[in-house]
């Protein structure tokens, strides 16, 4: 990817007393990308999308935002920034206007541009019918949208999302998923989750830490890929199957099954369909066999608790 | 810039709040009985007005020194919020995550509050400017007393906002600051012991300074020292925040 780079985190630690909240993390976010953080509950994803919000100081490291170092110039890095916190950060007794028309004040918008960002940021979020309740009577969902329209109404670069769908309905959880994707177009947005479908429906890129270290960081496509084939055969063999171009080494798993290792960048699916068609193997059961999210999410965060029992 | 919208974003939320409307009308009403009592009183003493001490001086005087018992009790009330409540709430993380610094986030708040002070003043100041009609008042005696009243009510202010940012429980912020203007007021009491220094607790008093005020007389010093005061606990306020980040 040849983005101009938005954030960089180089060697991120975060100390709770004598707690290691997050270690070493290094994460680069470049434009227009959208960025899933994955953990088990207490892994160290707030607490590292706080440090990159620099609401909290990172104990070691150092945060870039579009170059500019947070710690040497925090007013600068941060007009480039927007964040939605786990709680969205409203004040009940206002208005959904006049809290917005705050947050753009904040970001030092002059009264005319800031009427017309509210405005902007209010469609954006689907916000409309309810810009004169009080945002202390709206539903948690709306009150997350009106944390989103804070997060994006001075339209910065990168935009930082705490668990954006956590307590809303399944019907408000897609359409939040829908603006994170909308917005993706235009910035570039990390996001935390523990809900594994959500990164993949919304995510171009995958980074799952394990109590506070990074443990994978690939694009979500590589995650669909697949490196093995199961086949069932009536009647075959491991050498039979081996003899199949594009098929790698062949291991019997009983009952007229085998898996068969994908050598990279092939797929011998259609080879082995047509050579069981034609030299009549009895082909019953074909299918790649895709490691999930889910499965490399149990496989690196679990086996972190093994090892450390072991 | 920054100051300005922070501030008039809490006094919008100060106002649109009952409990700021609640306390000026306690403090109207507590501070309405007591100067219709000395009102009452000075009618029937009028004699013991003599050429030291006039109706500005006993009604201004009298009036302003019960106002600052009273505000040592609704300050806290109307301080314990600023931070605490935001931060349990979580609604600090838009402050600390917007380009403005910690030193303008503080002053912001105070501002606000000032403009919330500010209508109390003016609450206060009515009463005895109501005798103007009536009676020949020495403006600068009452200016002095108002003057005074505004400079305690920022003391408090400034003590209550750094003890709201030390905890996310608003009543305790209240309580807190509450003891901590009482036990600073009260170390006037330490000035009456017999051992060296103790004039000192007598200086750092916070009704001390107020005495001359109240009495009409315009001392630097005493105006100073609400200043200094103000300014240390606004101070600390911004070290307590940074720490809280790192």
């Amino acid at each position: 990817m040849e983005g101009e780079i938005l954030i960089e985190a180089r060697q991120l630690s975060r100390r709770y007393g004598p707690t290691l909240a997050v270690s070493d993390l290094n994460l680069t976010l470049r434009k227009g990308e959208i960025i899933g953080l994955l953990g088990p509950n207490g892994a160290g994803k707030s607490t590292t999308l706080k440090m990159l919000a620099g609401c909290l100081a990172p104990s070691a490291g150092d945060i870039r935002i579009k170059g500019i170092s947070l710690r040497e110039e925090p007013k600068l890095a941060k007009t480039h920034l927007g964040y939605l916190p786990e709680q969205p950060p409203v004040y009940p007794e206002l208005s959904v206007d006049e809290y917005l028309d705050y947050c753009a004040g904040l970001h030092g918008m002059t009264r005319a541009a800031r009427a017309a960002a509210v405005a902007q940021s209010k469609n954006a979020c689907g916000l409309n019918e309810a810009a004169r309740r009080n945002i202390g009577n709206l539903s948690k969902g709306f009150q997350q949208r009106v944390g989103l329209a804070q997060a994006i109404i001075h339209r910065p670069p990168v935009i930082i999302l705490d668990e954006p769908t956590v307590g809303l309905d399944p019907n408000q959880i897609r359409e939040i998923r829908a603006l994170i994707v909308e917005l993706g177009q235009s910035h570039s947005v990390i996001l935390s989750s523990h809900i594994l479908p959500e990164i993949q429906a919304v995510c171009q890129r995958v980074m799952i830490i394990s109590r506070g270290r990074r443990v994978y960081n690939e694009p979500v496509a590589d995650a669909a890929a697949f490196d093995s084939v199961t086949v069932r055969l009536r009647r075959g063999s491991k050498a039979l199957l081996a003899s199949v171009p594009g098929a790698g080494t062949v291991t019997e798993i009983g009952e007229g099954r085998y898996r068969v290792a994908v050598i990279p960048g092939t797929d011998p699916r259609e080879a082995i369909a047509e050579a069981a068609a034609r030299r009549d193997w009895g082909l019953i059961e074909l299918r790649a066999e895709q490691k999930t999210l889910e499965e490399i999410f149990v496989e690196l965060t679990s086996g972190e608790d093994l090892k450390e029992a072991a | 810039m920054n100051i300005l919208t922070i501030a008039r974003n809490e006094l919008r939320r100060i106002f649109v709040s009952p409990l700021a409307w609640a306390v000026l009308a306690v403090v109207q009403l507590i501070l309405g009985f007591v100067f219709i009592n000395l009102l009452i009183d000075y009618a029937k003493n009028a004699e013991m007005g003599d050429q030291f001490t006039g109706v500005s001086d006993y009604m201004g005087g009298a009036l302003y020194g019960f106002a600052t018992i009273v505000l040592l009790l609704v300050m806290p009330l109307m301080t314990m919020r600023l931070f605490a409540e935001e931060r349990k709430s979580g609604s600090l993380t838009l402050l600390l995550s917007a380009p403005v610094s910690l030193t303008e986030i503080v002053l912001g708040k105070f501002l606000g509050l000032f403009g919330f002070m500010l209508a109390l003043l003016g609450l206060i100041a009515l009463m005895p400017l109501s005798l103007l009609p009536g009676c020949d008042l020495d403006l600068g005696r009452i200016g002095a007393g108002l003057l005074g009243v505004l400079l305690i009510m920022m003391a408090f202010g400034a003590a209550g906002l750094f003890v709201s940012s030390l905890t996310r429980e608003p009543t305790i912020a209240a309580v807190g600051s509450f003891g901590l203007l009482l036990l600073i007021w009260l170390s006037q009491i330490l000035s009456y012991q017999d051992f060296p220094g103790a004039e000192v607790f007598g200086y750092l008093s916070l009704i001390g300074h107020y005495e001359d005020l109240r009495r009409g007389v315009f001392d630097s010093a005493d105006v100073i020292y609400y200043l200094l005061f103000t300014a240390l606990f606004l101070g600390l306020t911004v070290q307590r925040l940074d720490l809280e980040r790192n």
